[in-house]
């Protein structure tokens, strides 16, 4: 028998969800539904996009953002469906595709 | 007693399951099998259903199993199995089951051949533990003793090295996470025993 991951990607798909179009160095705005007991409440995490990584349903994203003077970077499952919306904030043409050289910029909305 | 079917492993992957977590899944291919003979307890002493899987060329198979299928009236099949069921009735030759038996969020156990590991040592075989590999030790994997001294012989079942894997081995309680009636698909949370393509028999758990 042949194409049995054919099979499982064809599967996957239907996991995938549809977002706008990002790219790392971009800043974006993810809404992450966060349930405290009972009550759901949407949770936004605003920040650079620092990778990209993995494919398919696996595909990861790690954003970073100053919270009280102090570096934070999530790493966040792009197709969870725990997620509600992405929104893009500002783009920026970056280079490199794992900007690492944000880290050292503290003001990040203000980089070119 | 339960409903089984047969199908093949297509491989592992990523799930995200009711409650937004992303969980290790098993995707498994069930091709249809199709009831080849129901037994009841009055005339075989006990209820199940003879289910054939896959195909083959009927020149391959020996003449009572042609004549077997022929009986049935269905198309030769690969395999044959049965799966004891408590209510035989409701099941009549010729019928195929498919994936749809199976529903999101039941449990299934899931049988298959575990993937051979040859002749292997006590660390691979039965998890003994490794000796020091520095302070002067020079065997590393070596079983350790027999036994204990002063008995003059090894105690039967100790455990040696010698082949380990390819046994039949059972999986139970495994989430259906997704059931996709159209390509045949199940899709089950953990791991399943057996290479991928291998041949499994996914059972309905028993309540």
């Amino acid at each position: 028998m042949t194409g049995m991951d054919d099979l499982i990607r064809a599967l996957e798909e239907e996991q995938l969800r549809q977002w706008p179009e990002f790219k790392p160095g971009d800043i974006i705005r993810i809404y992450e539904r966060v349930s405290e007991g009972a009550r759901e409440r949407l949770q936004p995490f605003e920040g650079v996009v620092l990778k990209l990584s993995g494919s398919g349903t696996r595909q990861m994203v790690t954003i970073r953002r100053i919270a009280a003077g102090v570096g934070v970077e999530r790493t966040i499952p792009l197709h969870s469906p725990k997620l509600e919306k992405i929104e893009v904030i500002k783009r920026h043409r970056i280079r490199q595709a794992r900007p690492y050289w944000l880290r050292r910029i503290t003001r990040l909305h203000k980089i070119q | 007693m339960a409903l089984t079917l047969m199908g093949r492993k297509v491989g592992m992957t990523q799930w995200f399951d009711g409650e937004g977590r992303a969980v290790a899944a098993t995707v498994l291919l069930v091709e249809p099998s199709v009831v080849v003979q129901v037994k009841r307890p009055e005339r075989d002493g006990y209820g199940a259903v003879q289910l054939g899987w896959g195909t083959i060329r009927p020149k391959l198979l020996s003449k009572p199993l042609r004549g077997h299928f022929a009986r049935a009236g269905v198309e030769p099949r690969r395999r044959l199995y049965e799966a004891r069921v408590s209510d035989p009735d409701s099941y009549e030759v010729g019928q195929t089951l498919g994936v749809e038996v199976f529903s999101e969020g039941e449990l299934v156990d899931v049988t298959g051949t575990s993937k051979g590991k040859g002749f292997t040592g006590t660390i691979k075989r039965w998890g003994f533990s490794y000796r020091p590999k520095s302070h002067g030790h020079k065997l590393i994997r070596r079983p350790g003793t027999a036994g204990p001294m002063g008995l003059r012989k090894v105690m039967k079942g100790k455990k040696m090295p010698g082949h380990a894997g390819a046994q039949t081995v059972t999986v139970r309680n495994l989430k259906v996470l997704k059931v996709d009636g159209e390509r045949g698909l199940l899709v089950v949370q953990g791991s399943v025993p057996g290479p991928r393509k291998g041949i499994v028999k996914i059972r309905k758990h028993d309540a």
